[in-house]
C-alpha cells in the first residue's frame, strides 16, 4: 500500500501496476540487478499479444461490413469502415437492455450501500454477541455459490409474483453482493479512531448523528469501493437475469448480448458491435476513475 | 475531517469519559442487512435442501418424495461425469493461470520502461463482462466464420466442436478472462517484498532463480492461497462462460456440475432433482472455501489482503 493516502479509511488497496509509474520511487522487487528477466519479459509480451489481438479483432470487426467480414483478413484494418453495425444495434432493443441494466445496477447499489453502511457501523462499534454473530453469519455467506441458490430463488420469486420483473433480478443480486460489501465497509469503519466517536458522544450526539456526521464522511472511500464492486457485479450479472426474467422488456444487457448471437446469426459484425458497446460504460469508468474501478475489482479478493 | 480531528484533541485532553452502551449503535443497525441477506441468500440455502426431497416441475407445488432424488443422484452417471469434469476444470485452470499470473505479476512489480502502456493493455479483459468475453471468443473460434479459420496452423482445429479439444478451449477462455486479475494480486504482493532481502541474497551469491524460489515464492505464500481459493471456488461455479461458449457440448463434453443442474432444472423441469445437484454444488463450493480458509487462517488472509 502506498503511503500517500490521507484519509483514515483508505480505499481498498490499488495495485501499483495500474497507477502512474511516475508517482512512486519504490525499490523494485524481484531481485533486479541490471540484468533484465528475459523469461518473464518474453512471457509477459506473449501474453500481451494474446490479450491485444482478440480485442483488436473485436473492435475492427465491429466496423466491417458483413461481406467484408467474411472475405477480409480479420486482422487487417477494415478497408471500408462502416457504422451500420452500430446503427443496427442501436435502433434495435439495445437501448432497452441498457436501460434495464442501468436500473438494476443503480437500485442494487442503493440497497447494498444503504444497508451495509449502518450494518458496518454496528459491527465496528458494537461488540455485543448478537451483532458479532450476525456478522459471522454474513461472512459465511462469502462461501455460498449463487448457482446453488437459483432454484429456491426462482421458487421464491414466482411465489412473490415478481417473476419477469427487474426487482426479481435486483433482490438476489443485492443479497449476494452484501457479504463482500459488509466486509469492506466494516474493515474501513474499524479504522476510524475511537477518539473521534468519543468526541461525537461528548458533543451529545447519539449513534444516528454520529452515523451522519462522522461515519458517512469518513466512509466515503469504502462506499466508493463497495459501490463500484456492486455495480460491476450487477452490470455483469448473468445467472439471476437468465433464470428470473423472460421478456424483451426486462432483458438486461448481458442476456441481450447472448440473445443477439441467435438473433443476428451470421451477422457477426453486428454482434461484435453490440459487445463493444456493452464495454463502453465500464471503459469510461476506467478512464475517469481507474483507481476506484480497481479498488472495486479487488474488493472481491476478500472472498 | 480536520474539524472533527481538532475537536478530539481539545476535548479528549480535558474530559476523557468512557463511552457507554447507549452511545453505540444498537443491533438494529445491522438488522436490515441481516434480514435482507437472510431472506434472499440464507433462506434459499435452507429451501434448496428441502426441495431436494421433493418432486417439482416448476409450476405446481413441490411435493415431498422422500430420498428419491438422492438415490437417483447416486446412480446418475452423468452427474458424476459432471462432477469429475468440474474437478478437471479446477485443476487445469489453476495449472494454467497460477504460473502465468505469478511470473507476470512478479515481473510487472519491477520498473520496466514501458510498463504504464503495457499494464493498461493488460488490464482490458477485466472491463468485459463474462458474457462479452464468451461471445468474443465464440466468434473468434467459430468453426465456419471464426478468425482462426483463416489463420495458418490454427485453422486446422475445431476448437468448439472437438470433444477433446473443447475442454482446453474453455480452460483457455476462462484463463484469458481471469489471469489479469490474479496477476494484479501477485504484482501487488511482490511489491511488498523488501528489497534488502534480495540485496543480501545477491551478496551471498544467489542467482535470480535461487532468489525466486527462496525469497519471492515463500513470501508470496498468502497471495498464492488467496488466489488459489478464488480460482478453485470460481471453477466450481463456472457457468456463464460455458453456457454461452458451448452450451455444455458438444454432446456433454463440457457439461460441468452447475450446467448439469441448470439443464436438469430449467430445461428438463425436474427441479427437485436439480435441487439435489444444487446441494452437492453448495457442499462442494462452501466446503472447499471454508476448508481452505480454515486451514490457512482467515485472519491471516485478511491481513494479507490489506497488504495487496
Amino acid at each position: 500500500m502506498t503511503t500517500t493516502q490521507a484519509t483514515p479509511a483508505p480505499l481498498a488497496p490499488v495495485p501499483d501496476m495500474l497507477q502512474d509509474g511516475r508517482r512512486r520511487r519504490r525499490p523494485r522487487a524481484g531481485g533486479h540487478r541490471g540484468r533484465p528477466n528475459v523469461l518473464a519479459g518474453v512471457l509477459a509480451t506473449i501474453w500481451l499479444a494474446l490479450v491485444a489481438v482478440p480485442l483488436y479483432f473485436l473492435v475492427a470487426a465491429s466496423f466491417r461490413t458483413r461481406s467484408d467480414y467474411l472475405s477480409d483478413n480479420p486482422l487487417a484494418p477494415p478497408p471500408s469502415p462502416t457504422l451500420e453495425n452500430y446503427e443496427t444495434v442501436l435502433t434495435g432493443d439495445f437501448p432497452t437492455y441498457l436501460l434495464n441494466t442501468v436500473i438494476v445496477t443503480v437500485v442494487t447499489v442503493a440497497i447494498v450501500v444503504g444497508l451495509t453502511v449502518p450494518a458496518g457501523y454496528a459491527v465496528a462499534r458494537n461488540a455485543g454477541r448478537g451483532v458479532q454473530r450476525g456478522f459471522s453469519l454474513m461472512l459465511v455467506g462469502l462461501a455460498i455459490p449463487a448457482q446453488a441458490a437459483i432454484i429456491p430463488v426462482y421458487l421464491m420469486i414466482t411465489q412473490l409474483h415478481l417473476y419477469d420483473t427487474l426487482l426479481a433480478v435486483i433482490l438476489p443480486t443485492a443479497a449476494f453482493a452484501m457479504p463482500v460489501a459488509l466486509l469492506v465497509m466494516t474493515n474501513s469503519l474499524r479504522d476510524i479512531p475511537r477518539e473521534l466517536y468519543e468526541a461525537q458522544t461528548l458533543d451529545g450526539a447519539g449513534p444516528f448523528a454520529a452515523l451522519r456526521h462522522l461515519v458517512l464522511p469518513l466512509a466515503k472511500p469504502a462506499i466508493t469501493t463497495v459501490a463500484v464492486f456492486t455495480s460491476l457485479t450487477a452490470w455483469n450479472g448473468f445467472l439471476f437475469p437468465l433464470v428470473l426474467t423472460q421478456s424483451v422488456g426486462t432483458r438486461v444487457l448481458t442476456l441481450g448480448l447472448w440473445d443477439y448471437q441467435g438473433q443476428f446469426g451470421t451477422n457477426v459484425p453486428a454482434l461484435l458491435a453490440a459487445v463493444t458497446l456493452s464495454v463502453v460504460p465500464i471503459f469510461v469508468l476506467y478512464l475517469v476513475g481507474r483507481r476506484y474501478l480497481l479498488s472495486g475489482l479487488t474488493a472481491g479478493a476478500g472472498k | 475531517m480536520t474539524i472533527t480531528a481538532e475537536k478530539t484533541r481539545t476535548r479528549a485532553g480535558t474530559a476523557r469519559t468512557t463511552v457507554t452502551r447507549q452511545d453505540r449503535p444498537s443491533g438494529w443497525y445491522l438488522a436490515p442487512a441481516l434480514v435482507f441477506f437472510g431472506a434472499f441468500a440464507v433462506l434459499p440455502m435452507v429451501l434448496v435442501v428441502y426441495l431436494s426431497f421433493t418432486s417439482w416441475d416448476g409450476f405446481g407445488t413441490p411435493e415431498l418424495s422422500g430420498t428419491e432424488n438422492w438415490t437417483r443422484l447416486i446412480e446418475d452417471g452423468r452427474a458424476w461425469d459432471s462432477l469429475w469434469l468440474t474437478l478437471v476444470f479446477m485443476v487445469l485452470t489453476w495449472l494454467v493461470q497460477t504460473p502465468i499470473a505469478m511470473l507476470i505479476g512478479v515481473w510487472a512489480a519491477g520498473r520496466q520502461r514501458n510498463r504504464a502502456i503495457l499494464s493498461s493493455l493488460f488490464f482490458l479483459p477485466l472491463l468485459l463482462s463474462t458474457a462479452a468475453i464468451a461471445l468474443l471468443w465464440s466468434s473468434v473460434l467459430d468453426p465456419n466464420f471464426g478468425v482462426t479459420q483463416s489463420l495458418p496452423v490454427l485453422g486446422g482445429f475445431n476448437f468448439l466442436g472437438d470433444t477433446e479439444l473443447v475442454v482446453y478451449t474453455v480452460v483457455w477462455v476462462i484463463s484469458w478472462q481471469y489471469v489479469p486479475f490474479h496477476t494484479l494480486l501477485y504484482q501487488a504482493a511482490a511489491r511488498q517484498v523488501p528489497e534488502s532481502l534480495y540485496e543480501a541474497a545477491t551478496l551471498d551469491g544467489a542467482g535470480r532463480y535461487r532468489q525466486f524460489f527462496t525469497i519471492t515464492l515463500p513470501l508470496l505464500k498468502y497471495t498464492i492461497i488467496t488466489s488459489t481459493v478464488l480460482m478453485l471456488v470460481g471453477s466450481v461455479t463456472t457457468f456463464d462462460t460455458i453456457l454461452i461458449l458451448t452450451g455444455g457440448g458438444p454432446g456433454t463434453a463440457t457439461r460441468v456440475l452447475p450446467l448439469h443442474m441448470y439443464i436438469t432444472g430449467f430445461s428438463g423441469f425436474e427441479f427437485g432433482y436439480a435441487s439435489a445437484i444444487s446441494v452437492l454444488l453448495l457442499l462442494l463450493g462452501a466446503g472447499l472455501s471454508l476448508a481452505v480458509t480454515r486451514a490457512t487462517g482467515f485472519r491471516k488472509m485478511q491481513s494479507q489482503q490489506e497488504g495487496v
